[in-house]
């Protein structure tokens, strides 16, 4: 019996997909968790992240600093276009406008009139160049057992987790200083904190725009390792970011690291297992089914999660016990 | 904390829109209609400084609509006011607070999910590390975070709020909400406090302590107007008493003089709002010729004519 799978699985953990899931769920943090905005288009900013990212590098041939500027600077124009219509209205008007713009995004991209510069269905290829190019580290292997990577995967996985942490030490900082104090206020009751002399609208639009720019940073990271699909920025990826928000705890800064991980190895350990059953005759499926079906074991395990421990891994228990 | 008399507050003859010697704010033509209905509809109206003001009325009568349109949480059809001299109309409600006028909610807003100490820290100005940048350098805000946090402590312990500063807003009862939302307030060192129904849901003697705090608001320089139903409260704290109904100004003057106005006990009061609940409805025994009872034997002879 091959158990490589097992190995494969616990490598998922420090994947850099896994590593821009948790960064694009910091920023969800930041927007539903600390601030109570319903941001349910993550995969939007991820896919302008992306394509800044993509777009600058390949087809403009700027250096990588810039590549990751334009992320950050699509990805927070972004959040004010979303924002400034939406903020001043009740949370449930931006939960759908984010839901609405991640769609005109990923459906824009794709149309065959902008192929030159977006790929269109194809999405674009090769981002990752100028990217590894910079790669300091010597070629080579480097790991333990089936887990070896070559320098470029290493570099990748490298600079991800890096910016996973800044990310976390930024929004830490933030939010036990007064600033973090504000949005947590505006979660609980804007009029409260709008009666105490905060301009409301500001603090939402910062915090919209902070989330975001995370979203985008995590969709130039995630094209890092693959070509851009457009298809890939599809809403179920902003159901996976609440499913690993969820799984951490929403309101925690480190819960997204946690959730993304165990997201990423719960998956990779049920295919393996099923496959393993599948290919033994133990279990009734065909190898197509054996897909779908990890994502329904996904979905029952967020059910139990969500009766049994509401708060998350790393939440406070104590925060669900009021929130009825 | 004696009362002032209405002399030192009013200049001129007691009438509905009578100037204030002082006032603090001054309002006029103030209107806000939804659709068809005329919610507040006042000529004019000024709120003596230093003093405290009731505001009553019949439900319905405007009380929080006027309320919301001073602070900024709602927009006016019409009208312009005062706040100190200087025009507040239209200021949005943020800026509306930072200018020294803050209010409380008559549904009470704590931040359930912040412990007593951040819902008082929050109430905080000139806290430089509620920008964002900043925020990300403790040294910047660590000072001004020390500071108000020991005022924090002094009001909580004038609330008696002070043991529960560690735990969350949402485990405090309707009534201690209603204190940490007043002493939330009181952090920003206010000009003006306004109270939308202050004592809604307290219990007598958290009563007796609202009211010795908002004395105290007095004698501390500041100017309190409020919302109230309970005319005991009103007799008691209140130096001026404004009477709305339809959302005019009706009546205004001193508690004992508005009180016992016509026009007051016609459109709000009622006739017998003197006279104890349960010696109407029978479920008291009183004696004969009594108030009443007198009144009680109107009320069933009334009832056996319409039959």
């Amino acid at each position: 019996m091959n158990l490589n799978f097992i190995w494969l699985a616990l490598g998922e953990a420090i994947s850099p997909t896994t590593a821009a899931y948790a960064l694009a769920t910091i920023g969800l943090v930041v927007h539903f968790g600390f601030t109570g905005l319903l941001n349910f288009g993550q995969a939007g900013f991820m896919a302008v992240g992306g394509y800044a990212f993509a777009i600058t590098t390949l087809k403009l041939g700027l250096p990588l600093p810039f590549a990751f500027l334009a992320a950050i600077l699509a990805s927070a124009a972004f959040a004010l276009v979303l924002g400034i219509p939406t903020l001043r209205l009740r949370s449930d008007y931006l939960a759908i406008v984010t839901i609405a713009a991640a769609e005109i995004i990923r459906l824009s991209v794709k149309t065959p009139e902008l192929t030159d510069i977006t790929g269109g269905a194809t999405g674009l290829n090769g981002a990752a160049a100028t990217f590894n190019a910079l790669n300091p580290i010597p070629d080579g292997r480097y790991g333990i057992g089936v887990l070896t990577y070559t320098a470029d995967q290493l570099w990748v996985r490298v600079l991800g987790w890096a910016l996973v942490l800044i990310a976390c030490l930024i929004v830490f900082l933030l939010i036990r200083s007064p600033w973090g104090r504000v949005i947590k206020g505006i979660r609980e009751d804007e009029d409260a904190v709008r009666s105490l002399g905060k301009n409301v609208f500001s603090y939402k639009m910062q915090a919209l725009v902070l989330g975001g720019v995370l979203g985008g940073l995590a969709g130039a990271l995630f094209i890092l390792p693959r070509s851009l699909q457009p298809d890939n920025y599809g809403t179920q990826l902003t159901f996976f970011l609440y499913t690993i928000m969820l799984l951490g705890g929403a309101t925690t800064v480190f819960g997204p690291l946690v959730g993304s991980m165990l997201f990423w190895v719960v998956l990779s350990l049920s295919d393996g297992l099923l496959s393993l059953g599948v290919r033994s005759g133990l279990l009734p499926l065909t190898s197509t089914q054996q897909g779908p079906i990890r994502f329904i074991i996904v979905g029952a395990a967020l059910a139990l999660l969500v009766v049994f421990r509401p708060q998350g891994l790393l939440g406070k228990k104590k925060e669900v016990f009021f929130s009825a | 904390m004696p009362k002032t008399p209405t002399a030192d507050l009013v200049a001129g003859p007691v009438a509905p829109g009578v100037p204030k010697r002082n006032p603090i704010i001054v309002a006029d033509g103030v209107s806000r209609r939804f659709g068809g209905l005329t919610a507040v509809d006042v000529a004019h109206v000024e709120i003596p400084a230093n003093a405290i003001t009731a505001l009553i009325g019949p439900n319905g009568a405007g009380k929080t609509t006027f309320f919301n349109l001073l602070t900024g949480f709602d927009q006016p059809n019409t009208g312009t006011w005062t706040f100190q001299g200087r025009d507040l109309a239209r200021v949005s409600a943020y800026r509306v607070a930072r200018r020294g006028m803050v209010r409380t909610f008559q549904l009470t807003k704590s931040l359930g999910l912040m412990t007593v100490m951040d819902n008082m820290l929050l109430g905080a100005t000139q806290q430089p590390g509620e920008n964002m940048l900043r925020a990300l350098f403790r040294p910047l805000w660590r000072s001004r975070e020390d500071e108000i946090r020991v005022r924090a402590q002094s009001l909580l312990e004038r609330f008696k709020l002070d043991t529960k500063a560690e735990d969350y807003a949402a485990s405090l009862s309707g009534g201690q909400r209603k204190l940490l939302e007043m002493a939330r307030a009181l952090m920003s060192e206010p000009q003006l406090v306004m109270l939308d129904e202050p004592m809604a849901g307290v219990n007598p003697a958290l009563t007796q302590s609202l009211l010795g705090h908002i004395l105290d608001l007095k004698e501390q320089g500041m100017t309190v107007l409020f919302v109230e139903h309970d005319m005991h409260v009103v007799r008691e704290i209140a130096d001026w008493v404004i009477v709305m109904a339809e959302g005019k100004v009706v009546a205004e003057g001193a508690p004992d003089t508005v009180m016992s106005d016509p026009a007051v006990i016609d459109a709000y009061l009622g006739a017998h709002h003197e006279t104890d609940l349960g010696t109407l409805s029978g479920q008291l025994e009183v004696a004969k010729g009594m108030e009443s009872d007198v009144v009680r034997s109107d009320i069933e002879e009334a009832a056996k004519d319409a039959h």
